[in-house]
């Protein structure tokens, strides 16, 4: 072996890798706020729809599910605009595909979710006199909120390393800013495992900081 | 209790089918204002299915069930429309409804639990449905446990919290579903002390019942069914009296005597 190590030159980019890190995790914020809201509104509909509008809601949870992520960036970024004459930017473009990429899931999520309310506390919420719309927000959704939240982390984790994909249309996140290190200093040994520790560091972070949360609201049961 | 008054709980001719399984085969019945009716019979012969379409948990088509003269389900006039959601939820706040497991809101407190109703419902200020929330749980005696979610209590003072939820709402006619049957035996008294004082109070209750001896002491009629239908029914003393003659009954009862007498 005769490379030898040096971290350098990464450190004089850093600042590269960190503005990066930073974005990403704004990229998954925004996506998962965005797509949580797609995920709640499109499985509510869904469970209280009839056979049409569940068959769209599908239609459109399958065909996220079986196209690769970075195939719907492509799509949404070169393929749209070319289309229909519109523009925005890389991040933009970004932020909007990644969200219904997680509102895809989160529709699932959200669904099993609704669906796993007890019947007999909604009979609870019928027998003292709730109308639908109060039922929903006072005894189907905290419900399915405690239900769903191991699974809205995972979600979260799984959006964040999945916003390395946005380096293939050019947003500075964390992945691209490692590529444009590699490509102006050649130390491509040093630059991903600084840039892996930096994924493995925020993501477990943010895995104890969510688990607590969970904790936290199942003591509260 | 004059039989020509207007009941306060009327049932006439209800039907009830799951599929093609008829559950419920013509079943006539009326509760008066203070009065306290218990069902009794078989596992499978209905008695949960009347409960629940009295405050149309069930949907009931054939037959009608009257609340002080108001049909439960459908709106007056001869066409029997379905009432919509708003004025069905209108209706089932007259009544009150406790259940065999309980059923509370897990992410709620005790109080809140009470208050839900109220506050929504009732439209009650906080304050105010507060102060009538913590009055019905000191009447179930958890005055000190107010603030407890429902995971933190037993299983009979969650099911007193369930009553009080009920009561809170001042409804005409309370129904209770089977409300011993989820809990452990020495938590059994607890709860039915609770229903007895309730009972002497002068609400008004329908409950379905396992509990033979307390069905006898704390209500003014009992009702046997058996296969859908009303088999017997009358006070207490009378019912037990009719035994002899009507062997579905004796059968049924036979298998509490040795238990409970």
């Amino acid at each position: 072996m005769n490379y030898h190590l040096n971290f350098n030159l990464i450190w004089r980019h850093f600042d590269k890798l960190w503005q990066g890190l930073v974005l990403s995790l704004e990229l998954a914020v925004l996506s998962i706020l965005i797509g949580a809201i797609i995920g709640l509104v499109l499985a509510i509909w869904y469970v209280s729809a009839g056979k049409l509008v569940r068959a769209i809601i599908s239609a459109y949870v399958e065909f996220i599910r079986n196209v690769p992520l970075i195939l719907l960036v492509y799509i949404v970024f070169y393929g749209i605009p070319t289309v229909v004459d519109f523009a925005y930017s890389a991040t933009v473009s970004f932020v909007g595909t990644l969200s219904l990429y997680a509102g895809a899931y989160l529709v699932e999520v959200f669904r099993s979710g609704l669906e796993a309310v007890p019947r007999g506390q909604i009979d609870a919420g019928k027998a003292i006199g709730l109308t639908p719309l109060q039922r929903l927000l006072h005894v189907r959704l905290p419900t399915m909120a405690r239900i769903t939240l191991p699974a809205l982390s995972n979600t979260f984790i799984s959006l964040f390393k999945d916003t390395s994909v946005a380096s293939v249309i050019s947003v500075p996140e964390l992945t691209y800013g490692a590529q444009w290190i590699n490509f102006n200093t050649f130390r491509i040994v040093e630059v991903y495992i600084v840039t892996t520790i930096m994924y493995l560091i925020t993501g477990y972070s943010i895995l104890f900081g969510l688990r607590g949360l969970e904790r936290r609201f199942r003591a509260e049961r | 209790m004059g039989e020509n008054r207007r009941p306060l709980l009327g049932i006439e001719s209800l039907r009830k089918s799951f599929g093609k399984v008829e559950v419920l085969k013509g079943i006539d019945m009326a509760v008066h204002k203070g009065e306290v009716v218990s069902v009794i019979g078989p596992s499978g012969s209905g008695k949960t299915t009347l409960l629940r379409c009295v405050n149309f948990l069930e949907i009931y088509e054939r037959g009608s069930i009257r609340i002080d003269g108001q049909e439960v389900g459908y709106r007056d006039g001869d066409n029997r429309q379905r009432r919509g959601e708003t004025d069905l939820a209108r209706m089932r706040a007259e009544t009150g409804m406790v259940f065999q497991s309980f059923n509370l809101f897990p992410h709620l407190t005790a109080v809140q639990n009470v208050m839900l109703g109220l506050v929504k419902v009732r439209r009650k200020p906080k304050q105010e449905a507060r102060e009538i929330a913590e009055h019905w749980l000191k009447r179930v005696g958890l005055g000190h446990r107010i603030d407890s979610l429902p995971a933190e209590l037993s299983g009979g003072q969650q099911q007193r919290v369930g009553i009080a939820r009920a009561v809170a709402m001042e409804p005409k006619i309370l129904l209770l579903d089977e409300i011993t049957s989820a809990l452990d035996p020495e938590l059994v008294t607890e709860v039915l002390d609770v229903v007895r004082q309730l009972a002497e109070d002068g609400m008004t209750m329908l409950m379905v019942t396992h509990e033979i001896a307390f069905a006898r002491d704390a209500s003014d009629r009992i009702v046997f069914m058996d296969d859908g239908r009303v088999s017997a029914e009358g006070p207490p003393g009378e019912l037990m009296a009719q035994a002899g003659s009507n062997e579905r009954l004796d059968a049924f009862l036979s298998r509490f005597r040795t238990s409970h007498l």
